[in-house]
Formats: structure tokens, sequence, C-alpha cells
């Protein structure tokens, strides 16, 4: 078994599947961009500054707008300062060296350690933007042409990119990456990740309030799903205002950390109404949380 | 069988290319998979399918091509994966080249150090696999916290990676099945046309650069419209009736199209059926609704795009003959085809959006009728991505 690259094992502030550590180390052995993807709410951008502190390593984030180019990343001439500079004199216009910046890409190559790079969002970008990234980050290398000067990755960056699923993804880039779908955690996983945040939550309480977590996720009419950080929000909540886990038991307080669209909180409304039971026992959720 | 995986995926349509193929072998040279099936099977994900909406069609590839091999691993799985191997396969697709390069790859070689390290496995559970382990028990399994205060959550640890496929966990995610609206909006997102109309109010960098170069260094600025979204959208939904069962998913599309701001102008209508006389604003298609159907040909010019919506199953007559709305208060003389085709003459484009599965459709005359005037999508969001294609995509 080969074991000659560095490897990340997860850190204690970060509960990881094991796949997902496993899709991490597969895209640093084979030097590859890993694509994560998954509902919002699951933890893909907080991933990379855990890998980089897992791994030791420095991270630069860069994170995407509607209005970011490719060419952003790796560096801008600063045409406007020094136009400013030549007009009054300052600084040394005669070296255009002195007005490149390198860009997030850009700075990660330069680096004189290896780096976690983390591309953050990047479905928010033009539908071209992945493609113009291709050959910078196949050969990891690009030049300035104001100064022809070529930058060159001393270490290959580890490069997680993150994707809300807004818009596809060319095919040319997904070939080159190594992907990797964080699932919504089931509920063992969840408790892990509850007790991250909340650490000595009482038993019965976070039993109580996983049910009704739960069972608002499978509610079908729901446009917009409650995912982990809103559960941790909830939980917050209901531990500041000191609630008791049999008012938990008959209704869901606080709403409105959960749900964030009106037709949905009207929705529930009108299932209150309707006198709809909410659930208190596992097995009301179904087989598929029977525990 | 390494081979069955990559041509049991090509042919659930799962794009797998060679270099993905490539990639994922490079990945079980380094040792990457360990010694674990259920590894294995992540390894194999995370290498060679980039959506999650493929993954259920990954499962079912997986659990078809691995059966046999889990369980036990002894000498006889190992003959029995090099019989599938000798196995001759239809390669009608590749070139010889990539053919030769395939086999080349996914040698003997690298299935018998898979296999050994997979028997390996179950003589010593502990030192097959050195950080995650099956069965949680390695120091990095499932549900505990190591020594040093590493965790490795997750109940993927426990199970078997045959159970995990099995399980199709990622059913929901299939696109030609589902509606979720996250991913139908993704779909309509492509329903654009950029072009520059209106005031001219962006600053054209590159033209006053040039323009002033040519009034040698007096500056001449330029400017140009804005790059806008010109796609301009009508929208028709059968409502009722056989179409009440789809109220659901209709109505995610409803709510899609609303948010979706990229487009230039959206109306909605409703009607029941089939289009007559009168098209509605509201869902109850109550009297004070009715607009003529007229009017909107009238008003909206041909660049409109028209959806509509619905299963175009009706009776034969409700199509066909004058008269033939279903219900008499609102009986009109013309029959529902001829509006139809005045809708399909009018505007360039236009689709139509079933709900009903695609299978059924030539199964129904009318839908057969419909068909002939509009491109017939399924309403879900692989049709729908095609419908946008057929809206606004460049004609075949």
């Amino acid at each position: 078994m080969h074991d000659d690259f560095k490897r990340f094992r997860g850190t204690p502030g970060y509960i990881a599947s094991g796949p997902l550590v496993d899709a991490v180390n597969c895209a640093i052995a084979l030097e590859r961009p890993l694509l994560l993807k998954g509902e919002p709410g699951t933890g893909k951008t907080v991933l990379a500054r855990h890998v980089a502190e897992g791994l030791g390593m420095p991270m630069l984030s860069w994170h995407i707008k509607s209005t970011t180019k490719a060419a952003d990343g790796l560096y801008v001439y600063d045409t406007v300062q020094r136009l400013n500079d030549s007009r009054f004199g300052t600084g040394d216009v005669a070296d255009i060296r002195h007005y490149i910046r390198l860009g997030p890409l850009g700075r990660a190559f330069a680096a004189a350690e290896r780096q976690v790079l983390l591309i953050d969002e990047i479905d928010k970008a033009d539908l071209e933007f992945p493609n113009d990234l291709l050959l910078e980050l196949d050969e990891m290398r690009f030049s300035i042409i104001e100064t022809s000067e070529e930058i060159r990755a001393k270490h290959r960056p580890v490069v997680l990119i993150t994707s809300n699923n807004e818009k596809e993804l060319p095919d040319a880039f997904l070939r080159r990456c190594v992907f990797h779908f964080i699932e919504f955690p089931d509920v063992p996983l969840m408790r892990q990740i509850v007790d991250v945040h909340h650490p000595n939550l009482d038993a019965k309480l976070l039993d109580q309030v996983l049910i009704k977590f739960y069972w608002l996720r499978e509610q079908s009419e729901l446009r917009k799903k409650p995912s982990t950080s809103e559960l941790v929000d909830w939980i917050s909540a209901l531990l500041r205002s000191g609630i008791t886990q049999d008012r938990l038991e008959a209704h869901i307080p606080f709403l409105g950390t959960l749900l964030k669209k009106e037709q949905d909180v009207d929705a529930l409304r009108g299932y209150d109404e309707r006198k709809g039971k909410y659930p208190a026992r596992w097995s009301d959720l179904g087989p598929r949380y029977d525990q | 069988m390494f081979l069955d995986l990559f041509y049991g995926l090509r042919e659930e349509g799962v794009p797998v290319s060679l270099q993905e193929w490539r990639t994922f072998l490079t990945a079980l040279e380094k040792g990457l998979q360990g010694a674990s099936l259920l590894r294995f099977y992540h390894l194999a994900r995370c290498c060679l399918v980039k959506s999650e909406t493929y993954f259920d069609a990954f499962d079912r590839v997986f659990a078809r091509t691995m059966r046999g091999v889990e369980g036990s691993f002894g000498d006889d799985v190992t003959e029995k994966v090099l019989e599938w191997l000798r196995d001759p396969k239809n390669f009608g697709e590749l070139t010889p080249e990539q053919l030769a390069e395939l086999e080349r790859l996914s040698s003997d070689e690298l299935m018998r150090r898979f296999l050994e390290r997979l028997g390996e496995q179950t003589e010593r559970h502990d030192g097959g696999d050195r950080w995650v382990g099956t069965g949680g028990r390695s120091p990095f399994g499932h549900g505990g916290q190591h020594p040093t205060g590493i965790r490795v959550g997750g109940t993927g640890g426990r199970r078997s990676a045959m159970k995990v496929a099995e399980e199709r966990r990622f059913a929901d995610y299939r696109t030609d099945r589902t509606l979720d609206l996250r991913s139908m909006r993704v779909a309509l997102r492509r329903l654009r046309q950029l072009t520059r109309t209106g005031l001219a109010t962006e600053l054209d960098l590159d033209e006053t650069i040039d323009e002033t170069c040519r009034n040698a260094g007096e500056i001449d600025l330029v400017f140009r419209p804005p790059r806008k979204n010109d796609v301009r959208l009508l929208l028709l939904m059968d409502v009722g009736g056989t179409m009440e069962p789809y109220y659901e998913p209709v109505s995610r599309l409803l709510t899609a199209l609303h948010e979706e701001r990229g487009l230039r102008e959206f109306e909605a209508w409703y009607f029941h059926n089939c289009v007559y006389d009168h098209v509605y604003t509201g869902a109850r298609l109550t009297r004070a609704e009715a607009r003529p159907t007229a009017d909107l040909l009238r008003r909206l010019d041909s660049r409109w795009k028209v959806a509509i919506v619905g299963d175009a199953a009706m009776h034969p007559s409700e199509l066909l003959e004058p008269f033939g709305g279903i219900d008499p208060r609102r009986a009109a003389a013309t029959p529902g085809i001829v509006w139809l085709q005045r809708l399909a003459t009018h505007f360039q484009r236009s689709v139509w959006i079933n709900p009903d599965p695609a299978t059924g459709w030539d199964g129904t005359y009318t839908t057969k009728l419909v068909r002939r005037l509009f491109p017939m999508f399924h309403l879900s969001v692989d049709g729908i991505a095609q419908a946008v294609q057929a809206l606004v995509g460049a004609r075949a």
C-alpha cells in the first residue's frame, strides 16, 4: 500500500463521514480538484477549513460571485493604480510588476509551501467560468502576459470546490474532478454533529428535537427543507428559552429558525389548524427511522 | 469485471469517459481502496460519477456487477472474476486504440491485487486496513472517539458495499423521474437568450479605448445597452380532472418560473382539458377570470415562447368537435384543435409538457394528435431541460 502522500483524517471540530474522508484523500493522492456538492447547510465550505487544519496547511479561499471571471483568480493588472502613480509621481511606474496583483489561485501557485485552496460556490459564476480554469488547474501554471512571467506551482495546491447546484457544470470540467456528494446526515451522525455544537444536551430533549426535525424534512409540501445549520440554531433558541421536553412533544416552537419561506410556515400553520398530530416517538416517523 | 462496471455505467447513460476510468485505475494502483469493498465502492463512485443524479444508476450497476464478489473471497471468486475478464464483449462504440488502452489499463494484474487485498481483509481484520475499517474494527471506525481525539462519523463504516448499493438511497436524486424545486430551477436557468437592446447605459470600455485612440487621446466615451435576457414566456396550464394528481409538480414548475428573475416577461394562464375560446387567470376558472384566447394571440407577438402543461388525454370529441368542451356552460363553437393549431402557428417556438409518463403517449389518440402540433416533453427535470432546449436552443 502506498502511503507516500499526506492524508486527511478529520479534525475534532468537524464530523466527516468515512466516504468523505476517503474522497478528500483520493483527491489529494490523485492531485485532482475535489468537487463537493450537497444540500445547503451540510458543511461544504467549513470542510475546507478543517482539511487545511487537519493537513497543517495554510488555506486560501476564493469566493465566487456572479461577476467573478476566471482571470481574476490568477492575477489582476492594476492599471488604475499605475495611471494614478504616473500622474502624481508616486511609486515605480516603470516596473509593471508592481501593479500585478496575484489572485487566490495565483497566490496558491506562487506560495512556498503547499496550500489548501477553496473555490467556493463555483456555480455562482457564469456557465463558462469552470472551463476557463481547466488549463490552469491541469497544468498548475499560467503566464502573466504583461510581464511575460510564468507562474508555476511549486507545490500543487489541494483544491476544494463547492457547488450549490444552481447551475450545471461543464462536462470537461467535471471529468477532471473527484466528486463527492455530501449526503444529508442520518440520525446517528446528526447526534454527533449536534454534540459538537451543543455538548451535554439532555438525551430525551435531543430525541424530541431530532424527531421533530426529521419529521419536518419528510413533509413533501415544504419548499425548503431545514438543514443542519438551521437545526443547530434551533437548538440554541430552544436552550435559551429553557424549553422542556414535554412542551416540545406537542408542538414546534421557534418555527422561524427552521423554516425560511412564508409558504412553508403557512403550510405548517395549516397543519396546526387541522389539528394535525406531531410525532413524539421515532416509530411515528415510519420504519426508516425505527431504532 | 472491472470492464463490466465501465460498460454497465455507459449502458445506463452515465457519462463515464476514458479519462475518468484512468483516474479510477490510478487510484486503485495507489491502493486507495484499502482492502474493503465498501471503500472500493466509494472510490469508484467519486472517480467515475460526477453528479448525484447518476448515483442511483451507479448503485444498480455496482450491485449487478459485484454480486458474488462479496461474502467469500476465496479462490473460486478469483477464478470467476478472471473468467469474466476473459469473456469477449461487444465493444461497439470505442475505437480499437481506445479498446487496447482500456484492456491495458484494466489488467488482470490490477484485478488480482485487489482481490488479494480483499482476501487479506477476511483474515486480518485490523491489519488489512489501517485507517477507516469496515465493521467498525479499526481505530477510525464508526461512532467512536479515537484516543487521539480524531473522530470519523458516519454509519457507512458498518455497512457492506453491497448493502449500500442495494439500498438505493439516491433514487430520489434521479432527474429522469423526479422534480424538486431546486433542480427544476437549474433546468430553467438555461431559458435565456442574451441580447443587447434598450437604452445604452453601460460603458463599453474596449470601444471607448478604440475611439479615444482614433481621437488622438481625446477621451470619447462609448456606451452600449446592457446584455439582458430577452425570453418572454407564456405558460398555459391544464387544471382539474385528470390533472388533479399532478397538482404538486405543476405548482412547483409555476413557482420556479415565478422565481426565475431572468425572464423578460412571464405570463401564466389556466385552462381545462384543452384551450378553447377562453383562458383563465386563476385555477378555479370562474367567469370573472376568463379572458378571450384571441386576445393572447393579438397581444403577444410571435417571439413569445409558449409552454403548455397538460396531459393531452381527453375524449376525441373534446378536441375535435365544435362545442366539444366538457363544460356545457362554456360551450365554444371553435373546436379545441383549431385553437391549438392557432397557438402553434402564431408562436415561433412552443412546447407541450406532459406529466403522464412518455410510454403512454402513443396509446392515447388525442395525445398523438397534439404531438403533431407541439414537440412533447415529460414533466421531469430532464424533460424540462429538453423543453427549454427546444424553446431557446439552436434549431435542429
